[in-house]
């Protein structure tokens, strides 16, 4: 049996790669957050390649979830107010912060940018904190 | 089509393989690692661990040519600023992301699937997007009056 690492690790690589093949040649930082900011709102000559990027992500990876069931989202009775008020935060903050979990995670901690380890800093700590209250306080699974 | 389209095209598929791989498109998942406290998964770590080591390789030797092959420049931000818009914005991020369980482009992953949470969670991002897009405008406006 494989180890349960391997998958997750190997993924993470798949990750890295990209972000690595983005940057190398297109000299652009996959930031999902940034890129889907930026095709929302467009500047001129700016859009084409990050609806291209948004394509390929969307595309590629809901084909693997297809083959790859269990990585699918399984959850199920999850209070769509929470789901709603989750994008919010995550929408206006990512903007605020300059980046989410690709942009300051997978690459500013790859670029070594301190502004990137300590915004990775922040919303691991408030991601765990939010976790804890809503399952362990409030009681929502 | 140009080559730089294509090669945006392939990063992004690859992106989103690897989100699909490393089964960081589950928001249980994620909760599970933030969960710490709880039923710990550990699996977060290793995917945030295999990108980063691979970045922190990669980009090294790729930021030493003096511009990208298919661009004019590399974009990268020359910012050092730790302020308070970082750090309010990676807060307000992180409750966000342990609220629902999912950050961006697992979100969008999974409306390509057609997972029914993301049809909640997906406007909502957008519109969280334009509220800081109608602020930062407004604030535009008012500096330059």
């Amino acid at each position: 049996m494989t180890p349960y690492w391997v998958t997750p690790l190997a993924g993470g690589v798949l990750i890295g790669l990209a972000a690595t093949a983005l940057l190398w040649l297109n000299g652009r930082i996959a930031g999902i957050s940034g890129i889907t900011a930026g095709a929302l709102f467009p500047k001129r000559g700016e859009t084409a390649w990050r609806y291209a990027f948004l394509l390929g992500l969307i595309a590629a990876g809901a084909l693997a979830l297809h083959w790859l069931p269990s990585a699918a989202p399984s959850r199920t009775g999850f209070a769509p107010v929470l789901l709603i008020a989750g994008g919010l935060l995550v929408g206006f903050g990512t903007r605020l912060g300059g980046g989410c979990t690709s942009g300051h995670g997978v690459c500013g901690l790859g670029r070594l940018s301190l502004r990137s380890l300590v915004a990775v800093g922040v919303f691991m700590v408030t991601a765990i904190l939010t976790t804890f209250i809503v399952r362990h306080l409030a009681g929502i699974a | 089509m140009s080559r730089q389209i294509l090669v945006a095209l392939a990063a992004g598929a690859l992106f989103g393989l690897g989100l699909a791989v490393s089964g960081m498109t589950d928001p249980l998942r994620i909760l599970g690692f933030l969960d710490v406290t709880g039923a710990f998964d550990p699996s977060l770590l290793f995917v945030l661990g295999g990108a980063v080591a691979t970045t922190a390789l990669l980009f090294r030797f790729v930021l030493r040519a003096p511009r990208p092959p298919l661009a004019d420049q590399f974009h990268l931000s020359d910012s050092q600023r730790i302020d308070t818009r970082l750090l309010g914005g990676a807060a307000l991020f992180g409750i966000g992301w342990g609220l629902a369980g999912y950050c961006p482009g697992p979100a969008l992953v999974g409306l390509g699937y057609g997972a029914h949470e993301v049809l909640w969670f997906v406007p909502a991002m957008l519109v969280g997007m334009a509220v800081h897009r109608g602020r930062e405008r407004q604030a535009q406006r008012a500096s330059s009056t």
